[in-house]
């Protein structure tokens, strides 16, 4: 069974989270919100993996 | 009154057992006449066993409830010998459409396989579909309606079921072996048995309006989030018989249904929804909540619940008459053959086993759409948004965009009934399956092979392009004539001098269907679901999932 990956997989970390932080320039929480969860379901289908995501969705919950 | 349609009154009679207070015992009493009601009564009658219907009112279903029936539901009633009529009144359609305020994000094609006798869907209003279901109970002379007779007691003892039943001439005693409860999503006998129906109760409001109009829109499901002439909430659009068009608006939560009922209040709603200029006059409308929720059990002793009254779901999706139909279709041969004393009492607990599982499906279906309709938080309401705005460009959120799951029968994949294959196959006619349709001949006459199926067990030979190997023939004709009788068939390639029992698969959809192979068998319930299955025929093997079948 796959398991998500959680060792970095990124070539330039630092890169992704620039870009990730730009998408977000100038909007509103609102205008971010909605971005962000645009951003989830189109990652949410490129991994397309039940498993994984489920992996994935206890993780981003833990300790929240 | 509706401009379209004049409801039926049926008589109030007295019956014998009122006049000599003589009190007897009917061997099955059905509670309630409505679709399940009235489908399960049509059932019995068609196995030869008589049943009392009881029902509190004297009509049809009054104003716009159902209006969507699928293809499984049809089928059961095309075996009880009412769905042509069904069908002609109502609508046929087969796609849907989804639209995000003004753009369309989705459509659908419910049946794009050829070669299926019954349609995937029709739409008709209710009370039309329980008429034709009550006059063909009435021609079958095994059906005895009694109308205006509300139950108002109901007690079990001694391998009986007391029931009280108040009439316009007071209350009376009946007794009956068995009884099935049909009596609605609020069923008394629920009450009366001290039950408990447990689920989901959704705090959205809808309007249903039935408007009647000419108009030039297509025989389609046309479903809006955030419509753009009823902004921030949905709309669905439906045309039924005669020009009649339902559209559900919904609400919200905090919507005054009283005051949203209002003409004045209705018709402009409905005047942004199909432009100022179309002419349409208002029939019917109401505001509904839903729920979805359900028994843990079907069957208490001698009481049997079906319908609303074992499990209520939200409309979208059409799972609620379409689920219902179903539970008569399975209860009924069962009953007859626990009656008859060819199958054990348990038979009738994989009535409850088979059917909660189907209602299980259903619900987690309807609470899935409702909770996509009516998002329930902030986050909730965020995601379904993204989901929509995402749909008009990219597929993957088009399968994400849940407008109503339509109605699908359930496989009843876990069932003890079934005999687990050995042989290997592909495809979807897996034990528990619904039988699915093909097109066969039968004495050089065009017929289909779902009209050979049902009411009985029913083995299927698939024979290939040889003839049926006599030793085959032989050991199928002394099984058939057994215990637990059944009919068989020789489904074949091509024709040849016509055998009586002989099915020619014309153009190859039941070996596709069925991934048959010559020396195939399969063995369908009376409720036409797959049993077992097998790449040999082995009489044995045959014998003993019969037996299975009926829960030995
Ligand atoms: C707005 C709306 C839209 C819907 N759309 C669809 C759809 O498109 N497709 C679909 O499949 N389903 C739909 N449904 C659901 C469908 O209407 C029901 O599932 C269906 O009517 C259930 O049939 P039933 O026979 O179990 O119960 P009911 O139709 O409720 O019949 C119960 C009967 O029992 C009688 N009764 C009650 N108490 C007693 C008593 N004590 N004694 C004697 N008689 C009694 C009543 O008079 C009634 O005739 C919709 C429902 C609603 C509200």
């Amino acid at each position: 069974m796959p398991t998500l990956a959680t060792e970095n997989r990124l070539p330039s970390p630092d890169d992704f989270y620039e870009a990730l932080i730009d998408t977000h320039r100038d909007l509103t929480a609102e205008q971010s919100g909605m971005v962000n969860a645009k951003l989830i379901l189109l990652l949410a289908n490129h991994i397309g993996d039940m498993d994984v995501l489920r992996e994935a969705l206890s993780h981003a919950r833990k300790g929240v | 009154m509706l401009s379209t349609y004049g409801y039926p009154k049926f008589p109030y009679l007295q019956t014998e057992e009122q006049r000599t207070g003589v009190v007897r015992r009917h061997p099955v009493v059905v509670v309630g006449a409505g679709p399940v009601g009235l489908t399960a009564a049509l059932d019995l009658a068609r196995q030869g066993v008589p049943a009392v219907v009881l029902d509190e009112d004297d009509t049809v279903s009054v104003g716009s409830r159902a209006v969507c029936y699928a293809k499984r539901a049809l089928e059961v009633w095309d075996r009880l010998g009412c769905a042509r009529r069904m069908i002609d009144k109502g609508v046929v359609w087969n796609v849907g459409r989804v639209f995000h305020r003004n753009d369309q994000v989705y459509q659908f094609d419910l049946l794009p396989e050829p070669d299926h006798k019954i349609p995937a869907f029709i739409n008709l209003q209710q009370y039309y579909l329980e008429e034709h279901l009550v006059a063909e109970a009435r021609k079958t002379g095994l059906v005895d309606l009694r109308w205006k007779s509300r139950v108002v007691s109901l007690d079990q003892r001694d391998g009986h079921a007391t029931l009280g039943v108040e009439t316009p001439d007071g209350v009376h005693t009946l007794e009956a072996d068995w009884v099935i409860a049909c009596d609605g999503a609020r069923s008394p006998l629920r009450k009366m048995l001290g039950l408990e129906f447990v689920g989901q109760v959704f705090q959205d409001r809808f309007l249903i309006a039935d408007v009647v109009m000419k108009a030039d829109f297509p025989a389609e499901r046309w479903f809006w989030f955030d419509a753009p002439f009823h902004p921030g909430q949905s709309a669905l659009l439906h045309r039924q018989a005669d020009n009649v068009w339902r559209i559900d608006f919904q609400l919200g939560r905090d919507a005054d249904p009283e005051e949203a009922k209002k003409p004045e209040n209705v018709v402009p709603r409905l005047k942004a929804m199909l432009g100022a200029d179309t002419a349409f006059e208002l029939e019917w409308v109401s505001v509904y909540t839903f729920q979805c929720r359900r028994l843990e059990r079907f069957r208490h002793g001698r009481v049997l619940f079906a319908g609303d009254s074992a499990h209520q779901v939200s409309p979208f999706g059409a799972r609620g008459a379409n689920s219902g139909v179903p539970d008569a279709d399975n209860l009924v041969w069962k009953l007859k053959l626990v009656m008859d004393g060819v199958a054990p009492d348990r038979l009738l607990d994989s009535y409850s086993e088979e059917r909660v599982a189907a209602a299980r499906e259903n619900l987690l279906n309807s609470t899935r759409s409702t909770d996509f309709i009516t998002p329930k938080s902030a986050v909730s309401r965020l995601f379904r948004d993204a989901v929509l705005d995402l749909a008009g460009e990219h597929p993957f959120a088009r399968s994400l965009v849940n407008s109503g799951r339509l109605s699908t029968p359930t496989t009843y994949a876990g069932s003890a009934l079934n005999t687990p294959d050995t042989g290997s196959f592909a495809g979807r006619m897996v034990p528990g399956a619904p039988a699915t349709d093909a097109p066969v001949e039968e004495n050089g006459q065009p017929g289909w092979l779902m009209d050979r199926l049902g009411g009985r067990f029913v083995a299927l030979y698939h024979a290939g392009a040889d003839p049926v190997p006599a030793e085959t023939a032989a050991r199928l004709d002394a099984l058939a004539r057994g215990r637990i009788p059944f009919a068989w068939f020789a489904v074949t390639d091509r024709r040849r001098e016509a055998r009586p029992n002989e099915l020619v698969d014309v153009n190859g959809r039941f070996r596709e269907r069925y991934d048959a192979t010559p020396g195939s068998l399969y063995l369908i319930r009376p409720d036409q679901h797959v049993a077992g299955r097998w790449r040999h025929v082995d009489a044995a093997a045959l014998a003993e999932a019969l037996n299975r079948a009926i829960g030995r």
